[in-house]
């Protein structure tokens, strides 16, 4: 070891090894990748603790409800004596007001998006982004009232029979809530579609709008499903609009005027209120958001596949 | 030299010829500024129908410049300002009324790098005719093998029509990218270095096809490779800092031009 005085003297490779001997670095180099994995780990032990108390409350529930009822019955009444336990009107309660979030934010948002990356100059692009993605920050207890509140009685003085709690108004709502999803997403991959292609198309005499529907559009269609597909398994898990605007009365049907009950919706109702543990009623939550899972798990896959699957290569 | 000679020998008894061939586009003081950028300065420029006209120079002479100006593609940089005309077929392509999607299908463009659509190498031809109406299968089938052969690449991709345009090599997707140019019926093919991203061969089979198309079209061609200009081209033009130096017949800029600095240019003094 050389001595400190005379470290000035030394040539800049000596100190890299001296640096490199230091023993403490050594250790830390060992640790820090250990952590890491612990906390690797734990996130995945605690999904793994979810996904097992959702399937033994489910698993002791179905020995209580047999599953061929919960699954076919029409009628979801548990606060009867004895329960009646069927999802198909809480499902159609989820899909009626996401079919109306997915007619609302689809065309909204696919049109914002095609603005801002093809029309939008730089200046108004900056502007009017971040204001989208203000939107995607708003808690949605917030577009909740503002949905009971705002969206309904505007609605009541065009539909007289609409009822106060119905699954029109939480819909508009909740797919004003994921346009911006699905316009900045669908934003970002039809950006990166290059200006080369686009100049290929101009130079041909097409149109601004020829270029985008039949260039833009369709090179970026995995993006942009995949965005929609995002903005769907948002829509199926949402809880506090539907809560707050869509009612609690689950109805099997295609009526989006009268009050409804979605899975998400339910859940909430059980567990604020006094169903004690043990209760059929307290099993029943996690039965409806195991099938929640299902569903957004479904999803989920479903936008991986066609991410990969329909991709037109650039 | 002896080529040189004969050349000479040829173009005196083209020179009736010549006086009679029709102007396709007429420069006339045209100025160009990005921003506050003087890229095109006075340029008076006279292209003719059926010759190959090459546009050489350093980087950022304004070249590109000048032939994206010629379809307007120029328009799309923000902050352009243009005076002065050019004439295409006796209409200034600045007019206010003037049609530029028209333009644009008569003056087809192939790019410095080959730009094909993310689409199966039918549909990347089919798509010029397609989006100006065209939709007889039967039609478009003829367009798409008349250009693809036109482009000396039928033979290539006959077997694979239908597969994605990206499958093709740089040189072929270049080769596909004049048949989808061609599949319009332009009246002037502009082509924008359009072989500085290929490899020699694929450059020698381009070069080929590019003289053969002459017969139909007129092209004009920037490129950076003073050998290419002096192999394919009739008439050529340098420019230097924005302005056309000087403005000839290919044989003579490349024996005796009469500016210095073209001189300069050519002997690889400079550039």
């Amino acid at each position: 070891m050389a001595l400190p005085e005379e470290r000035e003297s030394h040539s800049v490779r000596d100190l890299i090894v001296l640096k490199k001997n230091n023993r403490k670095k050594k250790a830390i180099e060992k640790l820090v990748p250990k952590l890491l994995l612990l906390t690797a780990i734990v996130s995945v032990l605690t999904t793994i603790g979810i996904l097992f108390t959702l399937l033994i409350e489910t698993f002791t529930f179905f020995q209580r409800v047999s599953l061929f009822e919960f699954l076919t019955a029409d009628t979801w009444y548990p606060f009867s004596n004895p329960g009646e336990y069927g999802i198909l009107p809480l499902i159609s309660g989820t899909l009626r007001v996401t079919v109306i979030a997915i007619l609302v934010a689809v065309p909204l948002g696919i049109s914002a998006a095609i603005y801002l990356s093809d029309y939008a100059s730089d200046r108004t692009r900056r502007i009017i982004k971040p204001i989208l993605e203000v939107l995607a920050g708003i808690p949605t207890i917030v577009y909740g009232f503002f949905a009971l509140t705002f969206v309904t009685p505007v609605l009541r003085t065009f539909i007289p029979s609409l009822e106060i709690f119905n699954a029109l108004s939480p819909g508009i709502v909740m797919g004003i809530m994921i346009t911006p999803t699905i316009a900045s997403l669908s934003e970002d991959a039809m950006s990166a579609v290059p200006y080369s292609i686009r100049e290929g198309a101009l130079a041909l005499g097409a149109t601004r709008f020829e270029v985008t529907m039949k260039v833009v559009l369709p090179a970026a269609s995995s993006g942009i499903i995949a965005s929609i597909v995002l903005g769907i398994s948002r829509a199926i898990g949402e809880t506090m609009i539907v809560s707050i605007a869509g009612g609690s009365s689950p109805n099997l049907g295609f009526n989006v005027t009268e009050s409804i009950q979605t899975m998400t919706a339910y859940i909430v109702q059980v567990a604020q209120g006094d169903a004690g543990y043990g209760t059929t009623i307290y099993y029943s939550i996690y039965a409806v958001g195991f099938t929640l899972f299902l569903f957004t798990l479904a999803m989920n896959l479903f936008a991986a596949w066609i991410a990969r699957r329909i991709r037109e290569e650039y | 030299m002896a080529m040189t000679a004969k050349k000479e020998r040829e173009r005196a008894t083209d020179i009736q010829e010549k006086k009679t061939k029709n102007i396709v586009y007429k420069t006339k003081e045209l100025n160009l500024w990005y921003g506050e950028k003087h890229a095109l300065k006075n340029i008076n420029l006279d292209i003719a129908e059926n010759e190959i006209t090459a546009i050489i120079g350093p980087s950022g002479c304004g070249k590109s410049t000048y032939i994206k100006t010629l379809n307007r593609m120029v328009d799309l940089v923000p902050g352009v300002k243009t005076s002065g005309e050019i004439l295409y077929r006796g209409r200034n392509i600045f007019d206010k009324d003037y049609e530029v999607e028209e333009l644009r299908t008569r003056v087809g463009m192939v790019f410095q790098n080959p730009n094909p659509f993310p689409k199966s190498i039918y549909d990347n031809v089919a798509y010029g005719p397609r989006i100006h109406g065209i939709r007889d299968k039967k039609i478009l089938d003829q367009i798409v093998e008349k250009s693809l052969r036109g482009a000396a690449i039928w033979d290539e991709v006959k077997d694979r029509l239908h597969d994605n345009a990206y499958g093709l090599s740089g040189g072929q997707q270049q080769r596909l990218c004049i048949a989808r140019c061609l599949a319009i019926e332009p009246d002037v093919i502009l082509m924008d270095e359009p072989t500085s991203a290929l490899d020699p061969i694929s450059t020698l089979k381009i070069e080929e096809l590019v003289q053969e198309l002459k017969n139909e079209f007129s092209i004009i061609i920037v490129t950076h490779n003073m050998q290419q200009a002096a192999r394919i081209s009739d008439k050529t033009a340098f420019f230097l800092n924005g302005e056309v130096i000087e403005f000839d017949d290919t044989d003579k800029i490349f024996s005796t031009p009469s500016d210095q600095r073209t001189e300069d240019y050519i002997t690889g003094r400079f550039g």
